[in-house]
C-alpha cells in the first residue's frame, strides 16, 4: 500500500489535486423530499471531495441521509440544492436522459440485493450496461467475458442467478458494474445479504480493484468491520457529515481470508 | 438509442419467459385477424362467383323491364305493371344499330307432368334467338324455329333439372309432357349451367315460344320484358342509350317524365348483387375488426401487468444506463412483437379456415391479399396503440423507487 494517504481534511489534498482534481466534488448538497404536506430534509448541506483511487466507506444510522447521498452521487436522483461535480462535470442540473448516460458510462452500481435480472445468464447480466452504450454484440461479449474473468466467474457465464450462490451473484453484479470502465464504483451495503466469509471475499475484490486499477470506490455500510476495509470513513448523521477520517487500522481482506478456514465448496 | 436487433432479441426473450401468457394474449389478435381474413374471403368468393356466373350468361346481354308504376301517388315497385309490347321488342331489334337481337320475354310457373311424374317449374317464353342472347346452347335435340313461334306451336325445351326429374335416365326429346292440361312436345334439352351466383338452380326451367306461352298459358298479349343482345360487349352502353331513346319515343314520354321501363345490363345487375354482398362482407369484417380491437385491449392489459411485475427489472436497467426512451421502446417492441406474431398466426388460421369452409360447406372463398394486408397492418397498429401507454408508464418510473420495488 505504497500510496496510503494520511489526510484528515478534504480541504488539503495538494498531491491529489494535481492528477486532475476530485472525481466527486459536492458542495452544499441539499435534498428535500416532499411527501404530501410534510417535507423531509434528507441532506442538509453536504460538502466533500473524493479523489481518484480512494476507497471510501460511508456509515450512519438509517435516516442519516447516506442512501440519499448515494443516490445523488450515483445520478439516480437530482439534488434540491447545491452542486455536484462528477469528473469535473456539473451533473446537478442535468436532464434525466443525460443522467442515464452518466450512470451508463461513469458509475457502476453494486446493491445489497444484487439486483440481477432473473432467468438471465451471468454473461447477459454483465452485458446490460453495454447494450445501453449501443455496443455491437461481439465487443459486448468480449468485454463481458473479461469482466467476469476479472471477478473469478469465467467458468459460470451461462449460469442464471438462481444457480449461483449469493457471493457469486454479487461478483456478477460487480462485473456488471465494472464492464463499462466507470469512474466510480458505488456499493450500497454490498455485504448485507452475505455471510461473513463471503463478505470478506467481496471486500477482497474491492481492495484488489482499488489497488491494481486505482478504481474509486464508495461503499455504504452499517457494519464497522466492513468499513475498516476502506481507506477513509465518512459518518453521516441527520443529513450532515459528522466525521470524516482516515482508517487507522486498515484491514486487508487477503490476510483475513488466509486466516479463515478454507471454504467448504 | 440502443441497437434494434438487440431490442428485438430482448423482447423475444421476455415474451418467451411467459410462453403460455404470451400465447393467450396473442389469441385475441389471432382470432381477430383470422376472422377478418375468413369473413372477407367468403364475401369475395361470393362476389367472384356472381361475376363469373354473369359473364357466362353473356356480358352483351341487356334486359328491358317494365318500370315502376305510379298509381295515385303510390309508386309501385319494379315490374308491377307492364308497358312493354312485342312491337317494342321488334322495334328495338330493327331500329337500334348497336342491338343484334331482341326477344320478348314472358314467364309463368306451372306444374309439368310426364305420366306419373310431375315437377313444378318456371316456364319462360322467348323467340328463336334465345340461345344467342343468353349464350345457352341446346345440348340434345333442337331449338324451335321461327315457324313454331309464328304459329304458336306447343313445343318446348327442358332445362337439365326438369329433364332429370321428369325423365330420369331417359331421353326426353320427342316425348310429350303436359302443362296446364295441354300436351307439349319436348324438342330439346338445354346444356346444364349449374347454380347461379345467387345460389339458384339455373337449370330448373322450361323454354317455349313466347307466343305459345302468351296464348295457351297466360292469355294476354303484353310481355314481361325484353332480352337484348348488343353487337359487342363494348357496344352495351350505346345499345342501352338507343333502347332508352327508342322506348321513350314509342311510349310518348314527355321530357319531364320518368321512364316507364328499366334498361339494365348484366353488369348493372351484378353490381347490385355485389353491393348487397359488399354490405354483408363489410358487416362481417367489422365484427371481426371489433374482435381485433378486443384483442388489442388484451395486449394492453398484459403489458400493464408486465410493467408492474417487472418494475425492479426496469429499475435495474435504468440504474445501468437505460433512458426512459430505451425502456419505452423495449415495452413497445414487446407489444408489437406480440401483435405481429399474433397477426402472422392469424393469417395462417384465417387462410386455413377459409379453405376448410369452402371444402366442408361448399361455399366459394377467395383469399384476399388486401384483407391479409389490412388485417396484418391493423394488428401491428393495435400493438403500437396497446403498447404505448404501458410503455410510457414504464419509462416514467423513478429508478430509485423501481429498484426498491418488491
Amino acid at each position: 500500500m505504497g500510496y496510503a494517504r494520511a489526510m484528515t481534511s478534504t480541504d488539503m489534498r495538494p498531491e491529489m489535486a494535481r492528477d486532475g482534481g476530485p472525481v466527486i466534488k459536492v458542495e452544499n448538497l441539499h435534498k428535500i423530499y416532499e411527501m404530501g404536506d410534510t417535507k423531509v430534509h434528507a441532506l442538509r448541506g453536504i460538502s466533500l471531495e473524493i479523489y481518484r483511487g480512494e476507497f471510501v466507506a460511508i456509515m450512519g444510522a438509517s435516516g442519516s441521509g447516506k442512501s440519499t447521498f448515494m443516490n445523488l452521487v450515483g445520478c439516480l436522483d437530482s439534488p434540491s440544492e447545491g452542486t455536484y461535480l462528477l469528473d469535473n462535470t456539473n451533473v446537478a442540473s442535468l436532464s434525466r436522459i443525460d443522467l442515464a448516460s452518466i450512470r451508463n458510462r461513469h458509475v457502476g452500481f453494486v446493491f445489497q440485493g444484487f439486483n440481477l435480472l432473473s432467468r438471465t445468464t451471468a454473461l447477459e447480466n454483465v452485458e446490460l450496461p453495454l447494450i445501453y452504450s449501443a455496443m455491437r454484440a461481439r465487443e459486448r461479449h468480449k468485454r463481458s467475458r473479461a469482466a467476469l474473468d476479472r471477478v473469478g466467474l469465467g467458468g459460470r457465464m451461462d449460469h442464471i442467478p438462481s444457480q449461483l450462490s449469493g457471493g457469486q451473484q454479487q461478483r456478477v453484479a460487480i462485473a456488471r458494474a465494472l464492464v463499462n470502465h466507470p469512474s466510480i464504483l458505488l456499493a450500497d451495503e454490498p455485504t448485507g445479504n452475505l455471510d461473513s466469509r463471503t463478505s470478506v471475499e467481496i471486500m477482497d475484490i474491492f481492495q484488489e480493484l482499488n489497488e491494481t486499477e486505482k478504481l474509486t470506490i464508495v461503499l455504504v455500510t452499517h457494519e464497522p468491520d466492513i468499513a475498516e476495509y476502506a481507506k477513509r470513513v465518512i459518518h453521516f448523521r441527520d443529513g450532515h457529515v459528522m466525521r470524516d477520517q482516515v482508517v487507522q487500522k486498515r484491514r486487508s481482506a487477503a490476510e483475513v481470508l488466509a486466516s479463515l478456514p478454507p471454504a467448504e465448496d | 438509442m440502443i441497437l434494434l436487433l438487440t431490442i428485438f432479441r430482448v423482447a423475444f426473450k421476455a415474451l418467451g419467459r411467459n410462453k403460455m401468457r404470451s400465447i393467450l394474449t396473442m389469441l385475441g389478435i389471432i382470432i381477430g385477424v383470422g376472422a377478418v381474413i375468413a369473413m372477407v374471403s367468403i364475401g369475395q368468393g361470393a362476389q367472384q362467383t356472381i361475376s363469373s356466373a354473369i359473364a357466362s350468361q353473356g356480358s352483351n346481354m341487356i334486359m328491358v323491364m317494365p318500370g315502376a308504376w305510379n298509381s295515385g301517388g303510390v309508386r309501385m315497385g319494379l315490374g308491377t305493371t307492364s308497358h312493354l309490347t312485342v312491337e317494342d321488342a321488334q322495334a328495338i331489334e330493327k331500329e337500334c344499330p348497336a342491338v343484334k337481337y331482341a326477344s320478348p320475354s314472358v314467364r309463368t310457373t306451372c306444374s309439368i307432368v310426364n305420366g306419373n311424374q310431375n315437377w313444378f317449374s318456371n316456364v319462360q317464353g322467348y323467340d328463336v334467338h334465345f340461345p344467342q342472347i343468353r349464350l345457352w346452347e341446346v345440348e340434345n335435340g333442337t331449338f324451335y324455329t321461327d315457324q313454331d313461334v309464328i304459329t304458336s306451336q306447343r313445343v318446348c325445351i327442358l332445362g337439365k333439372t326438369v329433364s332429370d326429374n321428369l325423365f330420369p335416365g331417359l331421353d326426353p326429346v320427342g316425348q310429350e309432357i303436359r302443362m296446364r292440361n295441354m300436351p307439349w312436345r319436348v324438342i330439346g334439352v338445354l346444356k346444364s349451367k349449374g347454380q347461379s351466383g345467387f345460389g339458384q338452380d339455373q337449370d330448373d326451367l322450361v323454354i317455349a315460344p313466347y307466343t305459345t306461352v302468351q296464348k295457351k298459358m297466360l292469355g294476354y298479349t303484353f310481355i314481361n320484358g325484353i332480352v337484348v343482345s348488343a353487337i359487342s360487349e363494348t357496344a352495351t352502353s350505346t345499345a342501352q342509350d338507343e333502347i332508352t331513346d327508342l322506348l321513350r319515343q314509342r311510349h310518348h314520354i314527355a321530357r319531364s317524365e320518368d321512364d316507364d321501363f328499366q334498361v339494365r345490363n348484366l353488369s348493372d345487375i351484378a353490381e347490385l348483387a355485389n353491393s348487397s354482398n359488399q354490405v354483408m362482407t363489410l358487416l362481417l369484417a367489422s365484427i371481426a375488426f371489433v374482435s381485433l380491437i378486443v384483442g388489442g385491449i388484451g395486449v394492453m392489459n398484459i403489458m400493464l401487468v408486465s410493467v408492474t411485475e417487472r418494475t425492479r427489472e426496469i429499475g435495474i436497467r435504468m440504474a445501468v444506463g437505460a433512458t426512459g426512451g430505451d425502456v419505452q421502446f423495449q415495452f413497445l417492441t414487446e407489444a408489437v412483437v406480440l401483435a405481429i406474431f399474433g397477426g402472422v398466426l392469424g393469417i395462417i388460421i384465417g387462410v386455413v379456415s377459409s379453405k376448410v369452409i369452402s371444402n366442408s360447406l361448399g361455399w366459394p372463398t377467395l383469399i384476399s391479399t388486401t384483407a391479409i394486408g389490412a388485417a396484418f397492418s391493423f394488428a401491428a397498429l393495435i400493438g403500437i396503440a396497446a403498447g404505448w401507454y404501458p410503455a410510457l408508464k414504464a419509462s416514467r418510473l423513478d429508478p430509485i423507487e423501481a429498484l426498491r420495488y418488491e
